[in-house]
C-alpha cells in the first residue's frame, strides 16, 4: 500500500475512513456479504442459465437435484435461477427507493433545521404525510400513474420508477425528522458559530461542517429504508399494485410459497434468507459506514 | 376414545355447567367443524353459507334439492307438477300439499299457517330478508286449508319453486315468529338462535360465532331418526386445520368447506382418520374474453365499450387459437387437484342442461392453434412475437389475487408465449376487483384489460337467469355506473332470440334443450373460455356413515340419516 501524501487532503480523509472501516469485522463482514449478493444476482444469470420463467409441469415441487440445486416450485421452476432475477429487481428497488427516500428526508431534514422560517411549514408537511395512512396512498399513486408513466416509459421501466417513486415519497419523513435535531443541536455548537463568524456560506457550512455530523442517523435510516423498501414492494405486489405476478422479487416469492410452507420450507426460506441477509449486511455495513465516517472517532 | 376427550375438553370450555351435565355417561355425539363460525340459525337473516348450511340441522323447506339436483319432498306430500294439478295452467299458480304427520319439535303440528306466515315474515317491506329474490315475482301466498298453500305470482313462471325451496328458505313456525316481523326480526335474539323446527335436531345452547350444541328432536317424524342424541356445530380455526382435525387427528366427525392447495389436501387424506367428500355444483373458472377495446388511449366513454370492438380479439380465428392452446387437464391437476375437473362447457351441470358437446377442448392443439394465427395474419416476427402491420400480437391477462390463479395465469402464459402471443399478466386485490365500486377502474366489470379469469356459479338448478346475463344491452358501460353481467360485452341477436324462447317455455326437456344450445352458441364463439368445474371439498371421519355428498342444497340435508359405523 503506497504511503497518502500530505499534499492531497481529499485522499487522505478517504483513506483514513478506509482504514477504520477495514478495522471493523463485522463491518468488513457485513460489506463482503453485500458484495457477494451483488455479485450473485448480476452474474449469476450469466454462469446459471436456465430460464426462470421456463415452466416444467412434469417437474414440480422437486427437491435439490444437479440440474435444479434449489429444487423448483409449483410449477417446475427452477428456484436457483428465479432467485438470481428476482435478486435484481429487489436489490434495485431497495436501493434506489432508499436513495431517493433518504435524499429527500436529508434535504428537508437539512433545510428545516437550519433555515428556521422554514422549519414550520416543512415540519407540518412532514406531520401531515406521516399522519396519512401509507398503504392507501400508496395505492392511489400507484392507480393514478400506472397507465400513464407505462403508456410514456414503457411497461416494465414505468413500474420500477412508480414503485420506487411511490416508495419514497411515502418513507423520507422519518429521516427528516432525525436529520432536523440533528441539525439544530449542531447548528448552535461553538465550531459552526465560528464557521460563521469568519464568513462562511451557509451551503458550505452545511456540506462541510452539519452533514458529515449528521451521518450516523441518516446511514441508520439508510439501512432501515433499504429494508422497508424491500418489504413495502412485496406487500405492494401481493396487493397486485406492484410488479406483474411473473416477475419474481423475492418478496413475492415468499409470498407464493407461505402456503406450501409446511412440505416445501425451502421455497420459504430461500428468498426469506436472502431478504435478511440483505439487510443484516446492510446494516453491519451502515454502521461500520458510520462509526468509520463519524468526524469525531 | 380421541374424539369423546376432545368433546368433553370443548365442553368444558363452554361452561362448568355443561360439562356437569354431559359428563355421566355421555351419549355419542355427532361434532361437527365449521371453520367459519356459526353466527345465526335463521338463514332469512344471514347471507351466509355457513348459518344457510347450518340451519338445515333444525330447519327445513317444503322440498330440497338432492344430490342430482332432483327435488325430493320434505314437509310437502309431492312435488306439484302440471300431472298432480299442483301447478296451474299458465304457470301463474303453484299448489303445496303438506304431510299432515308433522310437529314442531315442541309438539305442535305443522299447519299451513305456518307457511303462509314465513313468507309474510320474509316479504315485509322492513326486513332485510336475505331470500327476498326468493319471493320477488309472488304476488300472493294463502293457506287453504289446515294442509293445502297456493302461491301465485304476478307473471307465469316457468320454473316456480323460487319459495320453501331449498335451504335458504325453510318454514318458521308462527307461533314462535309472530312478533317478529319487518324491522323487528333482527332483534328477535332467542328466536333467531333457537328457532322451533322440524327437523331432526333442536337447539340447546348456541354462542354465536362459537359453538352450537344440538339434541335430537323427539318429536321427529321417524322416530328412528336421527341416530345421535346430541350434535354439535364447533368454529373456528381454518379450513386447513378442520380438515386435519377429520383426516389426521380424528376428532371431528365432519368438516365443512376445505378450500386448500391440492398437495395440503393429499397429505391430509394419508391420514387415514377420514375421506374427502367433494361435490360439483355449476361453479366454472372461466378466462373471459374482451370483445371491446380497453386500450386506454380510448376515451373515457367508448373505452372498453360495444363503440369500440377490440382489435385483436374480435376474429374469432384468433379466440379460438387461444382456446386452443391451452391444457385443461394439466391446469385442473396442477391448480385444484382433486378438487375440479377439466371443463370445455359455461354450463357443467345439472345432468339435463350439460351440452357435452365441446369437449374435444380437453385436447389442446398447438399445430393448429398457430395455423389460425397465421390465417388470421398474424406472421411470426424476428423476436418470437407475431406481428401483423407493423403491431405485435399483444394481450394482458388480468384475474384477482389468489395463488392458485396466479399460478394459472404462469401456465398460460407460457402456453401463449409458445404460439407467438406476447402475454402481461396482472393481478388486482380481491376485494377491488370483485368490489363493483363503479369509480374504480379495477373492477372485472370494467374489464380494462383483454382477458380475464376468474370463477361465476348459479344459483339453484335452473341456468335462464345465468345464460340470459349474456344478452346484448347487459354489459357494464358508463350509462349503467359500469355494473352489468354481461363482462364480455357479448352480442348476438340470435342468441338474444333464443333466450326470450327459453324464458317463454315451460317443458323441463324442452329448457334444457335451449339452455344446452345457448351453452353451445357462447362456447363455440370462444367468447368465453371455460377452464375448470371447480367442486365443493369437505371430509368426513371414515367411521360416520350416511354422509351423501349434495352441492345443490345444504350439505347436512340428510343429517337425519347419518350413523356410526361400527367397527
Amino acid at each position: 500500500m503506497t504511503e497518502p501524501t500530505a499534499l492531497d487532503p481529499l485522499r487522505n480523509q478517504w483513506w483514513a475512513v478506509w482504514d477504520r472501516l477495514r478495522r471493523n469485522r463485522a463491518a468488513l463482514a457485513g460489506g463482503l456479504l453485500f458484495a457477494g449478493l451483488l455479485i450473485f444476482v448480476a452474474l449469476g444469470p450469466l454462469l446459471w442459465m436456465v430460464d426462470p420463467w421456463q415452466i416444467d409441469p412434469d417437474n414440480r415441487n422437486q427437491g435439490p437435484s444437479l440440474g435444479h440445486p434449489l429444487g423448483t416450485d409449483q410449477l417446475g421452476r427452477d428456484l436457483l435461477a428465479r432467485l438470481m432475477v428476482g435478486g435484481r429487481i429487489t436489490l434495485a428497488v431497495g436501493v434506489a427507493a432508499m436513495a431517493l427516500g433518504v435524499g429527500l428526508g436529508v434535504l428537508i431534514g437539512v433545510v428545516a433545521g437550519y433555515f428556521r422560517r422554514l422549519d414550520g411549514v416543512l415540519m407540518r408537511l412532514t406531520d401531515l404525510f406521516l399522519a396519512l395512512p401509507i398503504l392507501p396512498i400508496l395505492l392511489v399513486l400507484v392507480l393514478l400513474f400506472r397507465e400513464a408513466l407505462a403508456a410514456r416509459l414503457g411497461e416494465a421501466a414505468g413500474i420500477f420508477l412508480l414503485v420506487v417513486g411511490a416508495i419514497a415519497l411515502t418513507s423520507w419523513m422519518h429521516t427528516a425528522r432525525i436529520v432536523r435535531a440533528d441539525v439544530m443541536a449542531i447548528k448552535e455548537r461553538d465550531f459552526i458559530v465560528a464557521a460563521q463568524s469568519i464568513g462562511t456560506p451557509p451551503r458550505r457550512i452545511i456540506t462541510r461542517h452539519i452533514l458529515p455530523n449528521v451521518l450516523s442517523p441518516v446511514i441508520v435510516s439508510a439501512t432501515l429504508g433499504v429494508a422497508g423498501a424491500i418489504m413495502t414492494e412485496s406487500a405492494l405486489s401481493f396487493l397486485g399494485m406492484g410488479f406483474p405476478p411473473d416477475v419474481p422479487t423475492w418478496g413475492r416469492m415468499v409470498f407464493d410459497a407461505v402456503d406450501y410452507m409446511q412440505q416445501f420450507p425451502g421455497r420459504v426460506l430461500w428468498p426469506g434468507a436472502f431478504i435478511s441477509l440483505t439487510v443484516l449486511s446492510v446494516n453491519y455495513l451502515g454502521d461500520g459506514l458510520r462509526a468509520a465516517l463519524d468526524p469525531r472517532g | 376414545m380421541i374424539r369423546r376427550a376432545a368433546a368433553l375438553s370443548v365442553l368444558a370450555l363452554a361452561g362448568p355447567a355443561m360439562a356437569e351435565e354431559v359428563a355421566p355417561d355421555m351419549p355419542e355425539r355427532l361434532d361437527i367443524r365449521f371453520w367459519q363460525a356459526v353466527s345465526n340459525m335463521n338463514p332469512y337473516l344471514s347471507g351466509g353459507v355457513k348459518d344457510i348450511e347450518a340451519a338445515a340441522m333444525v330447519l327445513e323447506p317444503l322440498a330440497r334439492y338432492g344430490p342430482d339436483g332432483a327435488l325430493i319432498p320434505y314437509l310437502a306430500r309431492e312435488i306439484p307438477s302440471r300431472a298432480n294439478d299442483g301447478i296451474a295452467a299458465d304457470r301463474r299458480a303453484i299448489t303445496w300439499r303438506l304431510r299432515d304427520d308433522i310437529t314442531w319439535s315442541d309438539g305442535t303440528p305443522l299447519t299451513a299457517e305456518d307457511v303462509a306466515f314465513t313468507g309474510e315474515y320474509c316479504r315485509h317491506p322492513d326486513s332485510g330478508c336475505a331470500a327476498r329474490s326468493r319471493f320477488a315475482e309472488v304476488e300472493t301466498i294463502e293457506a287453504l286449508d289446515a294442509h293445502t298453500v297456493r302461491i301465485t305470482f304476478e307473471q307465469a313462471m316457468p320454473v316456480p319453486f323460487g319459495p320453501f325451496v331449498g335451504a335458504q328458505s325453510p318454514i318458521l313456525q308462527k307461533a314462535q315468529f309472530a312478533e317478529c316481523l319487518g324491522a323487528r326480526a333482527p332483534e328477535c335474539g332467542e328466536q333467531n338462535f333457537h328457532p322451533v323446527g322440524t327437523g331432526p335436531f333442536m337447539v340447546r345452547d348456541f354462542r354465536p360465532d362459537d359453538i352450537v350444541v344440538f339434541d335430537a328432536n323427539p318429536a321427529y317424524r321417524d322416530p328412528d331418526r336421527p341416530n345421535f342424541e346430541t350434535a354439535a356445530i364447533i368454529g373456528g380455526g381454518d379450513a386447513a386445520a378442520a380438515g386435519r382435525s377429520v383426516m389426521e387427528t380424528g376428532e371431528m366427525d365432519y368438516a365443512w368447506n376445505l378450500q386448500v392447495a391440492p398437495e395440503i389436501l393429499e397429505r391430509m387424506e394419508d391420514g387415514g382418520a377420514g375421506v374427502l367428500e367433494i361435490g360439483f355444483g355449476t361453479t366454472v373458472e372461466r378466462i373471459e374474453v374482451n370483445l371491446t377495446d380497453p386500450s386506454p388511449e380510448l376515451d373515457e366513454e367508448i373505452r372498453a365499450t360495444r363503440a369500440a370492438p377490440h382489435p385483436v380479439l374480435e376474429d374469432r380465428r384468433v379466440r379460438k387459437a387461444l382456446s386452443l392452446a391451452i391444457d385443461r387437464e394439466l391446469l385442473s391437476e396442477i391448480g385444484y387437484g382433486p378438487a375440479a375437473r377439466p371443463v370445455c362447457d359455461l354450463i357443467p351441470a345439472p345432468e339435463p342442461f350439460v351440452s357435452g358437446a365441446n369437449d374435444a377442448c380437453l385436447e389442446p392443439d398447438r399445430a393448429r392453434a398457430a395455423e389460425l394465427l397465421d390465417d388470421a395474419g398474424w406472421r411470426q416476427g424476428p423476436d418470437g412475437v407475431r406481428m401483423r402491420d407493423g403491431e405485435p400480437l399483444e394481450l394482458t391477462f388480468t384475474t384477482s389475487t389468489n395463488a392458485v390463479r396466479q399460478d394459472i395465469q404462469a401456465l398460460i402464459q407460457q402456453w401463449w408465449r409458445d404460439l407467438g402471443i406476447e402475454v402481461r399478466l396482472r393481478n388486482i386485490e380481491p376485494s377491488v376487483y370483485f368490489g363493483g365500486e363503479s369509480g374504480s377502474p379495477d373492477t372485472f366489470q370494467r374489464f380494462y384489460s383483454d382477458l380475464q379469469m376468474y370463477a361465476n356459479l348459479f344459483d339453484g338448478t335452473d341456468p335462464q337467469g345465468y345464460l340470459g346475463a349474456r344478452r346484448c344491452g347487459f354489459e357494464p358501460r358508463p350509462e349503467t355506473q359500469w355494473q352489468g353481467e354481461n363482462i364480455n360485452r357479448y352480442c348476438d341477436a340470435e342468441y338474444d332470440a333464443l333466450w326470450d324462447e327459453l324464458a317463454a317455455t315451460g317443458a323441463r326437456e324442452r329448457r334444457a334443450e335451449i339452455a344446452r344450445a345457448l351453452n353451445d352458441m357462447l362456447i363455440r364463439d370462444y367468447a368465453v373460455l371455460p377452464l375448470v368445474h371447480r367442486g365443493s371439498v369437505s371430509a368426513r371421519a371414515a367411521s360416520l356413515g350416511g354422509v351423501e355428498f349434495n352441492v345443490w342444497d345444504s350439505e347436512l340435508w340428510n343429517v337425519a340419516d347419518w350413523y356410526r359405523i361400527e367397527d
